[in-house]
């Protein structure tokens, strides 16, 4: 090997131990995602959902094999990929969660307060119920590809105010879901951020919702995603299943049309 | 036996083939039933305390005992995936010890003859931590340790 | 008495690899709940599981093995439709005993 061979061959030995230092880093925890995947407690939320689906319940003594999710009443394979959208009977755009406590209230006879208590659930002794019907739900949807509609005028309403939404600053910190998912290359602490405005940042992002939260020991939907953001971001409470909550998922999920859905997965 | 009886009758209302079977097992096996929980080792702080319990001693330090799937970085220390690995011959049993736990010893696997001493479970890290793999064969006990980085991913929830 | 545990036992070259995801709190007894109080320990102490009424694995487990324990192991042999059995006994003395059969 001539001298400035072996100049160029030792520079690259001093170089990259600096360089591999921050990707090594991401190597690792890519390491420990994988490592994850095999045996998600997400499971057990999707068998209870499934049993809560199928079992009678509520004043009337029925069971949700009735629901409408979109495809059909009783229709869950693939229904997930196609929400949020508009429903005719309720004249409004729905998420899943929504349309849930829709068929609990309309099918079951429970009042709206009962299907909507305990949206986030907290140990074994205070299970939530959606949080279980969406894992089931949203399990019959992986493998397919996200086409979330943008058709019926509430459709785009819903998608040019979650637009907005996500771009404006507020609460104490003049934070919007922007200033963290807007850009490349974002990260807090070792937390590397998708870049939301992206097709592939976007699809990554929202195909993995709902997810076991191992951080959380729980498993969390897209509605709790938004709600932890906004509360991380120090905005007022995001309420379970409001209009706002419902604008942001159909900005969101639409964006990630295209991507194929592959949740309930396992997260930090 | 009426601890027993409670509890076939708590398995609900409509017992199950699952539940009668489990039952009827349970009622015969004797051996089963007398699984003993080793709490002295479950309260140790040093792998000395704990190898004590246990009823060893001094370990070697050990070429053959693999960490597999085994991350050097947990993004969470909830859940840490560890995988143990086991060379040695005649493996009876491995244990995994988490240095800076409050208590050291996580979990002992007893590997029976026949079962491969290949062990893959999660466990809780309180912070970065040396994982200490403990393997006793025939009566001799043997020891390998990796470094486990704990962090605390995203805005800290 | 628990939820339900979810078991994969499969034949690969010989040998059964076994998958279980076992639902419990695996409360460590060290956290303390809102109003200061101490939350007490509560998890799964003792593990069996048999294949055809033979052990093929037994563990003790304390409070450092994660919530919503998941463990996996092979043992040679085992034939399509063997039954497994995977049961474990807590600190409080519940019990749970779920089974699977080898695909």
């Amino acid at each position: 090997m001539n001298r400035r061979t072996l100049l160029v061959a030792l520079a690259g030995i001093v170089i990259s131990p600096l360089a591999g230092a921050q990707g090594s880093t991401s190597d690792e925890i890519a390491k420990y995602r994988a490592a994850l995947q095999d045996g998600n407690p997400a499971e057990l939320w999707e068998a209870r959902g499934e049993d809560l689906w199928r079992q009678k319940r509520g004043p009337r003594q029925v069971s949700l094999e009735g629901c409408d999710l979109g495809r059909g009443p009783g229709v869950v394979k693939g229904a997930y990929a196609e929400l949020p959208r508009y429903f005719r009977d309720a004249d409004r755009v729905m998420d899943l969660e929504t349309r849930l406590v829709w068929c609990m209230v309309q099918l079951q006879g429970n009042t709206e307060a009962e299907a909507r208590k305990n949206p986030f659930g907290s140990g074994s002794d205070r299970k939530s119920d959606l949080e279980a019907l969406t894992a089931y739900v949203t399990s019959e949807s992986r493998g397919v590809k996200m086409n979330v509609p943008l058709a019926h005028p509430k459709e785009v309403e819903a998608y040019r105010v979650g637009e907005k939404l996500f771009y404006y600053r507020g609460g104490t910190h003049d934070f919007a879901c922007a200033s963290c998912h807007g850009e490349d290359g974002k990260r807090i602490r070792l937390q590397e951020l998708p870049n939301l405005m992206t097709p592939e940042g976007a699809q990554k992002a929202y195909t993995t919702w709902p997810a076991y939260r191992v951080s959380q020991g729980e498993l969390r939907t897209f509605e709790w995603r938004l709600y932890d953001c906004f509360r991380q971001q120090r905005f007022p409470e995001l309420v379970f299943g409001s209009d706002a909550a419902i604008a942001l998922t159909v900005y969101l999920a639409r964006n990630s049309n295209g991507g194929v859905y592959d949740a309930p997965a396992i997260k930090r | 036996m009426d601890s027993g009886r409670r509890t076939i009758l708590k398995s609900g209302g409509g017992l199950t083939l699952l539940a009668l079977g489990a039952a009827a097992g349970w009622l015969d096996c004797e051996d089963a039933l007398a699984q003993t929980w080793n709490k002295a080792a479950f309260d140790t702080h040093s792998l000395g305390d704990t190898l004590h319990a246990l009823g060893g001693d001094e370990p070697a330090q050990s070429q053959d005992i693999e960490f597999v799937q085994t991350p050097e970085i947990a993004e969470n220390g909830a859940v840490v995936p560890v995988g143990v690995t086991s060379r040695i011959p005649k493996t009876e049993s491995i244990a995994i010890l988490i240095e800076k736990n409050p208590n050291m010893l996580a979990a002992v696997f007893d590997i029976p003859a026949g079962t491969e001493p290949v062990i893959s479970t999660r466990v809780k890290m309180a912070q970065t931590s040396n994982i200490y793999a403990l393997v006793r064969a025939e009566g001799r006990y043997y020891v390998a340790a990796k470094e486990v980085k704990v962090t605390l991913g995203g805005c800290g929830g | 008495m628990g939820e339900p545990m979810k078991i994969r036992a499969a034949l690969t070259a010989g040998a059964t690899e076994v998958k279980v995801l076992m639902s419990h709190e695996m409360e460590t007894g060290q956290r303390k709940d809102a109003q200061g109080q101490t939350i007490s320990a509560w998890f799964i102490q003792t593990i069996s599981v048999t294949c055809n009424g033979r052990t093929v694995l037994s563990a003790q487990w304390g409070p450092a093995v994660a919530k919503n324990p998941f463990l996996s192991f092979k043992f040679e042999g085992g034939a399509k439709g063997d039954k497994i059995a995977v049961r474990w006994v807590d600190n409080r003395g519940d019990q749970r005993t779920d089974e699977a059969i080898i695909a």
